[in-house]
């Protein structure tokens, strides 16, 4: 409240208006500055010392102070500051080391009004005193830094950095008799205008030069500093030890920082090389610029706000001669170009993934917003500036790490061992690979497996007396039986929990659904916390609304803005992906409104009871004695597809070799050859070359079964010489020696010749077998313990 | 370390009848001698040397002088000769090793050869400058800190190491940022880095540069026709002589578009903006250091050509050691010298207690009158060693005065508008990282170095004479600082200075002994040297700025 009357003085009657607008000025400009009543702007460079008037749609100019025919180096101004108490009042710093003040109220051409020459190197900064109309404070490259009276010729004190180079000096807005002071070293010192024998603190801000410095409008300890080292930093210098509070990176650096009127958290910056756009962060949000101004073309010199209360002005002068004036609403967002989920695996299939606090959290945990729909309407109108909104935007990071054992491939290693391909009735292949499955908690593929044997078992077994007749026959394998029965029941309860939960997500959604399109404009924290002195304050603005719109907007603003607290953007702690069917009932909830939640295996699995049981459901009428077997071959092979899809090849070659001709037809050649080498692949990589082998053996593709027809040949070397035997297998060209004698029979060897992998003897395998059926040790004395397998 | 060589040269004897030596054949002595007169012990025993293990440096020494005795020991029968470049090697590690005991073992080695009839070379120079007497340069001795290092990390210490020694403080942070340039991680490839800095040194027909990097360049792998003629090297190198010409004469003039020709996507062939800069530091870096090569007349390598003769020395041959001119002109030039210190040292005290105020169009007079003065620097040598001269296009390009009262002239540039501290280490630090903060470093040592002391007398605050020097060059450059009086340089420079000055920083092939001995003839050498630097930071400073103007112009 109190500030809201604050702003209704301090802007007066004549409110701030205006465009985007620029002007071409006739130089580069090194600085500018504003009158207090933001009506005229002061541009100040090299070549250049001129007053431009603001108007509605233009800058119009008002004054050239640069007269003369040859203008001295006086007028070669680094910085200069219009009074913000005298409004006829400017001062400026020369180049050449001249501090020199201007008085608009002079009646001749020349207006320069007092010449102080006691600094030896270039003036980098005056300041004015906030409150006092006579003083006047400069910062050189000398190192020095004087205070002036304007009344009299020269300086009252002077202050000595004990280092190159002032780069920046600032009264503090809120203590009186203090003032900060920025230098080349990196550091910043703290003095007593009474006291210029010493500084009253100094600390080191930056590494390299510290360009600018300014003190917050508001809060009375708060400096922000920016420098070379591509920092702005914001101090807080109420503690006894100067504390960083905060710490914007930019990409260049730092030439200079000003505070954004009535806006606690913002600053606005530009630099000094190689970029030229200006940038308004909000200190909490480090990372991005809250608004970004891209006009200039070369870099931005000047920055100033239009008015002191005013935070939707900002005035800019550039090395490409031109001097801006940028309105708030046209700047650029970056946060809106900017991504704002991240997703990422990490190397061991860990699943890291970035996004909104409130898209995370809220869907699970929070409860719809209680009383929402009563206020609701007062929002409706009162609507925050969208403009002014950086959202309430501390991320979340999830880091899902997959289960280590989910990461073993156990389970392919088990299956592919223990799955059956050939060598039984297809039934019974499939009851045992369904088996198999199921005890190692695959139900989808289980039920495949059973699926695939109704399917293409003979018909005439599945209607009832056949079931009957194939009970009785089966009896012998009541697991069998029992599993039917289950996965039926099963099924069932799988329906109605279905129903069940589809009945409660609708009603989640119901509630969700205005709490959620409330978090997107809003968030709810601010609003809870509000109250309902938020609430009072709303309606009294809505007395007003109709004179003044802007001035509604604005009070909004204010009231909300200073309010919520944002937290540092911040990780959550990880928590895991538990890879397991029965786990995640917090997928089941979070289904209603996000069915994205993951793309692993986990959904995979726990959706697969729904499935199988539609399947069942869709079939079962439809099935008669009178289907042939082909009627499911599309079905069949989409779900091959779907499995190899999935990356489980080896569900769909196994399905493939079971099934046969069955189905090898309705598959082409190329991907059933796809599949085969994949599966082969993966088999051997886990070192199942007895597997492997099966398969080759078992596929019909021709491209497969002639991978076990090539390099067949195990060439060997003599064992004499040592070197390859390259003609016949038992005698040596080099030694003419036999190399294959039957350690037995001690004749050469010329049929099929087993040897011991450890002591390398052997001979006839008739023999060889003979021999260790008696005996444990090798017939060639040799004394190793041979092993005949 | 054997701290005694001569105990360590005798037990080496003894070694040669030790059972396990005296058993190998002659045919495996052979062999091995081959070996090293073929592939010389240069390399790979030097990098031995200079292992920062003591052992390993002990081992390497043993096995280069066992292995120069054995060649020695053969050659008694005409079978083989130490090669040109051990010899070479021996003699240089014998001028300029910081290791004591490498030193004198080279010697020792040097010696015996000779005594066996070897052709011996002998260095030709006294020491490291021929303006400096070389006691005077070495009075620190070799074994300082900083060259054991600068050994250790570099293979050698050069003769502009020992000179540069005399400011260690100085030196440290130069040979980091030389190390930087030339060896650590940058765009551009080793002997690419050589190559330019070869083409740069050739501006300013520094035969010196030359010698030692085009050995760099060979070094790092570089081919060797390339070092005949520039028509030899890739045409993206060639396609600096532009920039290289401009930045080692006239500066000023380089223009955005002469960045644009190497840099714009359409440029055949393309320069990225990280190799520009690396170049362009080189570069200026070279060209910089041939104003203090020039400026103190650095002798040659004892391994460069014309750093060595086979010739036994002759009396007349003897290197005459330069005097300076007080010791020929008698005592009134004495007098006259303490005098000028005096009225130097109260010139700098009255300029600094001065509150003259003068007008705009003074300052700027004075500004123009010492650009455009005119310093006879009128010297013309004979023509450059042709070594040099093939690697240089249009050498009759030359720094040009600026005409007094320019019409023509080209506009200065002002300090303030585009400063090393503000603008071009920024711009540096962006494109080739940690080169910004070197240069920046060095040039703040550079401008902060000074002991106080001027000629005979302590306690000097010499800031404004250095700050004066430092702005005349710049001056030179065009480049004027608005809060500068230049009718100080004026004061503080005398005549014989600025001819030094400018020779130096604009025509440094140009200096003579005569000239360096003119100016300050009672400061001490090092105080010279001291004032080379300064020439030389500020040089490189100007052609950067001027370089890096053009690129953020080109930028923007």
């Amino acid at each position: 409240m109190e500030k809201m009357s604050r702003v209704t003085t301090a802007l007066g009657n004549s409110a701030i208006s205006g465009r985007t607008m620029f002007c071409h000025l006739d130089a580069p400009a090194n600085a500018i500055s504003v009158c207090r009543d933001a009506t005229q702007v002061v541009v100040a460079g090299r070549n250049i010392f001129k007053i431009y008037a603001l108007e509605e749609e233009q800058f119009v100019e008002k004054l050239n102070l640069r007269v003369g025919r040859k203008p001295s180096l006086n007028f070669s101004c680094a910085d200069v500051m219009w009074h913000q108490m005298e409004e006829n009042l400017l001062a400026t710093a020369a180049t050449n080391g001249a501090v020199v003040t201007w008085n608009l109220g002079k009646p001749s051409r020349n207006k320069q009004d007092q010449l102080f020459t006691e600094h030896k190197r270039t003036v980098n900064k005056v300041c004015f005193h906030p409150t006092e109309v006579y003083m006047l404070l400069s910062g050189s490259q000398d190192g020095f830094m004087k205070c002036f009276d304007l009344r009299k010729k020269e300086s009252v004190s002077t202050f000595s950095g004990q280092s190159e180079s002032v780069r920046d000096v600032q009264f503090s807005m809120k203590d009186y008799f203090t003032f900060a002071a920025s230098f080349e070293n990196g550091n910043v010192q703290l003095w007593d205008i009474r006291r210029p024998d010493r500084y009253e603190r100094m600390f080191t801000a930056h590494t390299g030069p510290v360009f600018c410095c300014d003190w917050h409008p508001d809060d009375r300890g708060w400096l922000a500093t920016g420098g070379r080292d591509k920092m702005v930093k914001v101090w807080d210098m109420t503690t006894n030890r100067a504390k960083e509070i905060y710490c914007v990176q930019t990409i260049a650096s730092v030439a200079r920082v000003k505070w954004r009127p009535e806006r606690k958290f913002h600053l606005a910056t530009c630099s000094m090389m190689v970029d030229h756009n200006i940038y308004v962060w909000d200190v909490r949000r480090p990372f991005i610029p809250f608004a970004t101004f891209e006009e200039h073309k070369d870099v931005t010199t000047g920055i100033v706000w239009r008015h002191q209360h005013d935070p939707h002005f900002l005035l800019s002068g550039s090395k490409d001669s031109t001097l801006y004036q940028h309105m708030f609403k046209d700047a650029t967002r970056p946060v809106d170009k900017a991504n704002p989920e991240g997703l990422c695996f990490g190397l061991f299939g860990d699943l890291a993934f970035a996004a909104k606090e409130s898209l995370i959290s809220s869907d699970a945990n929070r409860k719809p917003y209680p009383g929402g729909d009563r206020r609701y309407p007062i929002f409706f109108f009162k609507k925050p500036d969208p403009t002014e909104q950086f959202a309430h935007v501390s991320s979340a990071l999830s880091v899902f790490e997959t289960d280590l054992d989910s990461n073993r491939m156990d389970w392919f290693v088990k299956t592919a061992q223990l799955y059956l391909l050939c060598g039984k009735p297809f039934a019974e292949l499939c009851d045992h690979n369904a088996k198999v499955a199921q005890e190692l908690k695959r139900p989808q593929v289980s039920k495949t497996w059973t699926m695939l044997r109704i399917m293409f078992s003979d018909p005439a077994n599945l209607t009832t007396p056949g079931l009957n007749h194939n009970l009785s026959k089966l009896g012998t394998m009541p697991l069998m039986n029992s599993f039917n029965m289950k996965e039926m029941s099963s099924g069932m309860g799988t329906e109605s929990r279905l129903e069940r939960s589809k009945g409660e997500s609708r009603q989640d959604n119901i509630h969700l659904e205005p709490g959620n399109s409330h978090a997107s404009n809003n968030n709810e924290e601010n609003e809870e916390t509000e109250g309902s002195e938020g609430q009072a304050e709303y309606m009294f603005c809505d007395a007003e609304l109709d004179d003044d719109d802007l001035y509604s907007m604005e009070n909004d603003n204010q009231a909300e803005e200073p309010e919520y607290t944002l937290p540092q953007e911040a990780f959550q702690l990880r928590h895991e992906i538990i890879d397991n069917p029965s786990a995640p009932e917090h997928l089941q909830q979070d289904k209603a409104d996000s069915p994205h939640v993951s793309g692993n295996e986990a959904e995979v699995t726990c959706l697969t009871p729904i499935e199988s049981f539609s399947l069942i459901s869709i079939s079962q009428p439809l099935f008669s004695p009178h289907l042939p077997a082909s009627f499911f071959c599309p079905i069949v092979r989409e779900m091959l597809t779907y499995y190899a899809e999935q990356g489980d090849v080896q569900m769909a070659v196994s399905v493939l070799i079971v099934l046969g001709d069955r189905i090898r037809k309705e598959i082409d050649d190329l991907t059933q050859e796809h599949w085969y080498m994949s599966y082969i692949d993966l088999l051997q990589r886990f070192e199942l070359w007895n597997v492997s082998n099966e398969v080759i053996k078992l596929s019909t593709c021709s491209a497969i079964t002639c991978l076990n027809q090539a390099s067949t040949t195990l060439h060997i070397n003599c064992s004499n010489c040592k070197r390859p035997m390259s003609n016949k297998g038992w005698i040596c060209d080099r030694c003419h020696q036999c190399a294959s004698v039957c350690a037995v029979c001690h004749h050469v060897v010329k049929g099929l010749f087993v040897w011991c992998q450890g002591c390398s003897h052997g001979g006839h395998l008739e023999h060889i077998m003979n021999w260790l059926k008696s005996s444990a040790h090798c017939p060639a004395g040799c004394g190793h313990l041979c092993e005949y397998t | 370390m054997a701290s005694n060589p001569a105990a360590g040269f005798t037990c080496h004897a003894n070694g040669e009848s030790t059972p396990g030596r005296g058993s190998s054949s002659g045919r495996s002595r052979r062999y091995r001698c081959e070996s090293e007169s073929d592939v010389g012990p240069t390399d790979k025993s030097l990098a031995r040397l200079c292992s920062r293990d003591e052992e390993e440096r002990a081992a390497a020494l043993e096995e280069l002088s066992r292995g120069v005795l054995l060649c020695l020991e053969l050659d008694r029968s005409g079978s083989a000769q130490l090669s040109k470049q051990t010899l070479l090697l021996l003699l240089r590690l014998s001028r300029s090793c910081p290791l004591q005991g490498v030193r004198e073992r080279a010697t020792e080695l040097l010696r015996t050869a000779e005594e066996q009839g070897v052709e011996v070379p002998r260095a030709l120079a006294s020491g490291p400058s021929s303006f400096i007497p070389a006691k005077e340069i070495l009075k620190q001795g070799l074994d300082q800190d900083i060259l054991i290092e600068s050994f250790l990390s570099l293979g050698r210490v050069d003769h502009i190491t020992m000179v540069m020694a005399l400011h260690p403080a100085y030196l440290s942070c130069f040979l980091r940022t030389q190390h930087a340039l030339l060896e650590m991680d940058g765009p551009l490839p080793r002997h690419w880095r050589h190559y330019i800095a070869v083409m740069a040194a050739a501006r300013h027909q520094c035969s010196y540069q030359v010698q030692q990097h085009s050995a760099g360049f060979l070094e790092a792998g570089g081919e060797e026709s390339w070092l005949s003629g520039l028509e030899h090297a890739p045409t993206k190198l060639r396609s600096l002589q532009t920039l290289n010409k401009l930045l080692a004469h006239r500066p000023w003039l380089i223009t955005q578009q002469h960045i644009q020709e190497l840099v714009c996507p359409g440029a055949e062939p393309r320069w990225s903006f990280a190799e520009l800069i690396h170049a362009v530091v080189l570069m200026a870096h070279a060209h910089s250091l041939c104003s203090f090569v020039w400026g103190c007349s650095i002798n040659p390598e004892p391994d460069h050509i014309g750093g060595y003769t086979f010739q036994l020395p002759s009396p007349s041959h003897l290197p005459r050691c330069p005097h300076s001119p007080a010791h020929e002109d008698g005592r009134q030039e004495l007098v006259d010298g303490v005098m000028e210190v005096e009225v130097l040292m109260q010139r700098m005290v009255a300029l600094q207690q001065q509150e003259e105020e003068c007008t705009q169009e003074e300052m700027v007079t004075r500004f123009e009158r010492e650009r455009s003065e005119s310093i006879p620097t009128a010297v013309v040598r004979g023509a450059p060693p042709d070594l040099v001269l093939r690697l240089v296009e249009e050498p009759e390009f030359r720094y040009e005065d600026f005409a007094p009262k320019g019409e023509q002239s080209p506009p200065t540039m002002r300090a303030q508008d585009y400063s090393w501290e503000d603008h071009g280490f920024s711009l540096v630090n962006r494109l080739l990282p940690d080169m910004g903060q070197l240069l920046d470093e060095k040039f703040q040592v550079v401008s902060n170095l000074t002991y106080n002391r001027m000629a005979m007398h302590d306690g000097v605050d010499t800031h404004t004479l250095r700050k004066a020097l430092w702005n005349y060059i710049h001056c030179l450059y065009g480049i004027r600082y608005d809060d500068y009086d230049y009718g100080s340089v004026n004061v503080l420079l005398e005549r014989s200075l600025k001819v030094f000055v400018k020779t130096m920083a604009c025509h440094p092939e140009q200096t003579t002994a005569r000239i360096y001995h003119a100016f300050w003839r009672h400061f001490r050498h090092s105080e010279k040297v001291h004032a080379n630097l300064i020439v030389m930071e500020a040089r490189l400073q100007a052609a950067l700025l001027y370089t890096l103007r053009a690129i953020t112009h080109y930028m923007r």
